[in-house]
């Protein structure tokens, strides 16, 4: 989130998902800086094996990785029914 | 499901939320490029309303840390006096005023950090939407309606998520300078309270005995003064008296 689009090969993405699957699990059991170091391992991968795509690139991303600094708190907030995005539109 | 999959999901409702569709493709393109304009206004007010903010408490720290060494001379003049319980006092004010202040430039600088990342969001968004507004033009000129349609999700979905990150980080730095500025507020107030300007109204206990160890100090002295010039005036008569 907040970073741009990038494009990951099928391998890239196996793995991925598996430390989208340990965060996940971070997150039910409330641990917050096993959290934080998967998130950023994350934003590692990504942004290593990831290709970025041009700021005009209109494309939908297919997953989005929450903000690697936010807190247990607010990812948990973000991922409720209600969210944590705010209203900007009128 | 993962975390990534479920973040999708709420910036998809988000989307889904802004995006009306109507009949006509070419309505839907219309309208929703307005829609990402106005978006894009109130990015711009957002990121603006962060940077004041900030701005407003790197000034407020600032003057905390030109008031700090009051405090160092409040100790001094209680030590002076004898009074190193209200010295204590006062040096123990000025060490937790220091710490929060520490722990607030630290805040400040990862305020910065975040308000960076936002411009590049926010001129992210901006190409974006500008993107978007001649792809209509081609969208409306070369497609079927169904075919506009889909497109015309895709666009909007890819903008979409820039604007929810852009907007998400807007909300998380103003929700940080509302604590930041409370905390800033609580050891202003508290330094204020302690700093020896007024003498006569509104002063804390440290103020008012200070200021009771300073005015019987001048009693003090004024006796010591006045017991002088009446032993020296008793004695000018007392050789008067010889003489006669």
């Amino acid at each position: 989130m907040g970073e741009g689009q990038y494009r990951l090969s099928d391998e890239a993405v196996k793995h991925l998902n598996e430390l989208d699957d340990q965060a996940h699990a971070a997150v039910e059991a409330e641990d917050e800086s096993q959290l934080d170091t998967l998130l950023d391992d994350m934003w590692a991968l990504v942004r290593q094996e990831g290709e970025q795509l041009p700021d005009d690139d209109l494309s939908a991303s297919d997953a989005v990785i929450p903000p690697s600094d936010m807190t247990l708190e607010e990812t948990k907030k973000l991922l409720s029914p209600e969210g944590l995005i705010p209203d900007l539109g009128g | 499901m993962g975390l990534m999959s479920r973040t999708s999901n709420v910036v998809k409702a988000w989307i889904s939320k802004l995006l009306d569709r109507a009949e006509d493709p070419a309505v839907t393109l219309d309208y929703s490029y307005e829609r990402q304009r106005d978006m894009l206004q109130k990015v711009k007010k957002g990121i603006a309303d962060v940077v004041t903010a900030k701005k407003r408490l790197e000034l407020q720290t600032q003057k905390l840390e030109v008031e700090m060494p009051k405090l160092d001379e409040q100790a001094r003049q209680a030590l002076s006096a004898g009074r190193e319980d209200l010295a204590r006092a006062a040096l123990e004010r000025k060490a937790f005023a220091q710490q929060q202040l520490q722990g607030l430039d630290q805040q400040i600088a990862d305020l910065q950090a975040q308000q960076d990342k936002l411009a590049e969001s926010e001129k992210r968004l901006a190409v974006k939407v500008e993107a978007f507004r001649s792809q209509k033009e081609t969208i409306k000129a070369q497609y079927s309606a169904a075919e506009a349609q889909v497109r015309i999700g895709e666009a909007a979905t890819g903008i979409g998520e820039e604007m929810a990150d852009t907007g998400l980080a807007i909300e998380r730095a103003r929700d940080k300078t509302e604590q930041m500025q409370a905390r800033a507020a609580a050891v202003d107030e508290l330094v204020d309270s302690g700093t020896l300007e007024d003498y006569t109204s509104s002063g804390t206990e440290l103020d008012r005995e200070l200021a009771q160890i300073s005015a019987s100090q001048q009693v003090d002295s004024d006796l010591e003064r006045l017991k002088g010039e009446v032993a020296a005036g008793g004695k000018q008569k007392e050789l008067e008296g010889e003489k006669k």
